[in-house]
């Protein structure tokens, strides 16, 4: 895998020095190990939801979870983030600060921009208005959340997401709904967090073009339960996003798991 | 101008006022139903005098130990029912006690056990206002958003923001809601409690104007009184209201 020579600019964390090394220290890794996970239903039947799902990821590694909807995703995504304790299995998570964005805002609603990006942002809170004007939302600081559309208030969860240089980016479905060339701004400034700030970022999506321009793995949840099926390199983080090498890929996935072709390519906004 | 809706609401006004003062009239007995004049006259007389002040003053004090009492134990232990079934469990069959104690009960136990004093007299009024603060917070604490805690938990705020930023906004309008019926409550429990076992207060003017007969003084000492509530709730509680479920709209 090919990795930048741009280092962390200042930002003093141990995971910065852990940038191109091939063994950085274990305590920076994420180690996924999730044996199953099941519930209980009302009438005490018991679900399996997910079979095992074991990857690991270091600094400046951008993870893109590909599945159809409703394929236990975004569950992954909760049991990475502590959220879901419920399931066999652990999930080691490195130090630092977690940057999260859920697939819906989550916005405070009665707090403005600003307060609900200060919050988050702590001693950074001289990120926010350059990180606000990189979404084009300059200016929207006194706003509250009902006064912006969806499509800005999940670019504002983006920001608070990126507040603070995170150790590790947690994305649910960062694309849905994006038209293209929201969707290569925004995969720019993943690959930006995790290739030169060494962020690790695991984003959940449905539809393998957007991340073609960030992602360097993909990781393919196939079967019932579902459980991990495919862990690849990309190799198209430095090439366009409809380049020979994203191409190669988008076949091989498709021979190998033609249901990701019966995905819809992009729900409506 | 004065808005339409506001001059219908002085002219309904007016006309209780037009009202009262044809059947004082009507009546001719100014003994049992004075007209509006001598009611005024006698507030007028006992404010010069600073009986009618200190009495009020009183009550109001009492007012406020008591709502600020039941407003504190009340919303944390409804809070805690709300966020924690077990403590649910617990609290529930106490609640149930509680609302459906006659407040005569309570009252009377307080001042005996307790004894003859203003310790009594609040926590009698704060025990009878408590259980409704606790089901209302209850429910602001049921409603509380678990999305909004899970991106407290992910982003590591520190409890106090937490209090701050997520759950009190949100308790907010279950509180000023809990505020504005409780106050209502409160202030008329008082009354109560000051005729059954203080030597002062509005309710124990009451009870000595009663002793008397005395329906003009009756009169002057309920709507002052009655007034200066509304005032406090218009004033303070309703704009805070308002302010507090601002958000929503």
């Amino acid at each position: 895998m090919p990795m930048p020579g741009g280092d962390s600019k200042g930002s003093g964390r141990s995971r910065a020095g852990a940038i191109g090394r091939p063994h950085p220290p274990a305590s920076a890794e994420l180690a996924v190990r999730i044996a199953g996970k099941s519930y209980l239903d009302a009438a005490g039947q018991r679900h399996e939801v997910l079979g095992e799902v074991r990857f690991e990821a270091t600094p400046g590694e951008v993870l893109a979870l590909l599945a159809p909807s409703g394929m236990g995703k975004t569950t992954i995504l909760r049991i990475v983030l502590g959220l879901e304790q419920d399931f066999e299995g652990e999930v080691r998570l490195p130090g630092g600060r977690l940057g999260v964005m859920f697939q819906e805002p989550r916005l405070l609603p009665w707090l403005t921009v600003g307060a609900n990006l200060r919050l988050i942002a702590g001693d950074e809170a001289a990120e926010i208005s350059p990180l606000l004007a990189e979404v084009g939302l300059a200016g929207t600081e006194a706003l509250h959340p009902k006064a912006l559309s969806l499509g800005m208030a999940r670019r504002v969860a983006l920001v608070r997401a990126l507040l603070g240089r995170p150790a590790v980016l947690v994305l649910d479905e960062p694309f849905a709904s994006l038209d293209p060339k929201s969707a290569a701004g925004l995969s720019q400034m993943i690959s930006r967090a995790a290739h030169q700030e060494g962020a690790m970022v695991l984003l959940s999506t449905h539809n393998l073009d957007p991340v073609l321009g960030c992602a360097d793995r993909v990781l393919v949840l196939a079967g019932k339960p579902a459980r991990l099926a495919a862990d690849w390199p990309t190799g198209t983080r430095a090439a366009p996003a409809n380049g020979m090498a994203g191409r190669v890929l988008k076949q091989r996935l498709l021979n190998q798991f033609p249901f990701l072709g019966a995905e819809p390519a992009e729900e409506a906004p | 101008m004065i808005p339409p809706a506001a001059r219908l609401r002085l002219l309904s006004l007016a006309a209780f006022l037009g009202l009262w003062w044809g059947a004082a009239l009507l009546a001719a007995k100014p003994s049992l139903l004075p007209a509006p004049p001598a009611v005024l006259g006698f507030v007028w007389r006992s404010c010069l005098s600073g009986v009618m002040p200190w009495n009020i003053g009183i009550t109001c004090l009492r007012v406020i130990a008591a709502f600020a009492t039941s407003m504190l134990v009340g919303s944390a232990v409804g809070y805690l029912a709300g966020r924690s079934p077990r403590a649910d469990t617990l609290i529930d069959p106490w609640l149930v006690i509680l609302l459906n104690l006659p407040v005569l009960v309570v009252i009377v136990l307080c001042y005996i056990w307790v004894g003859l004093n203003d310790v009594a007299a609040v926590l009698a009024v704060a025990l009878v206002k408590m259980p409704t603060v606790m089901v209302t917070l209850r429910e602001g604490a049921r409603a509380l958003d678990p999305a909004f805690d899970e991106l407290a938990s992910v982003y590591r705020l520190a409890w106090r923001q937490r209090a701050r930023r997520i759950i009190v906004p949100q308790l907010a309008p279950y509180l000023a809601a809990a505020g504005r019926s409780g106050l209502s409550i409160t202030w008329k429990i008082v009354l109560v409690v000051e005729l059954l076992g203080r030597p002062n207060g509005v309710g124990f003017a009451l009870d000595e104007l009663f002793q008397t007969f005395d329906v003009a003084g009756i009169l002057a000492y309920g709507f002052a009184f009655a007034a200066l509530m509304l005032l406090v709730e218009s004033l303070l509680l309703r704009p805070w209201e308002r302010h507090a479920n601002a958000w929503r709209r």
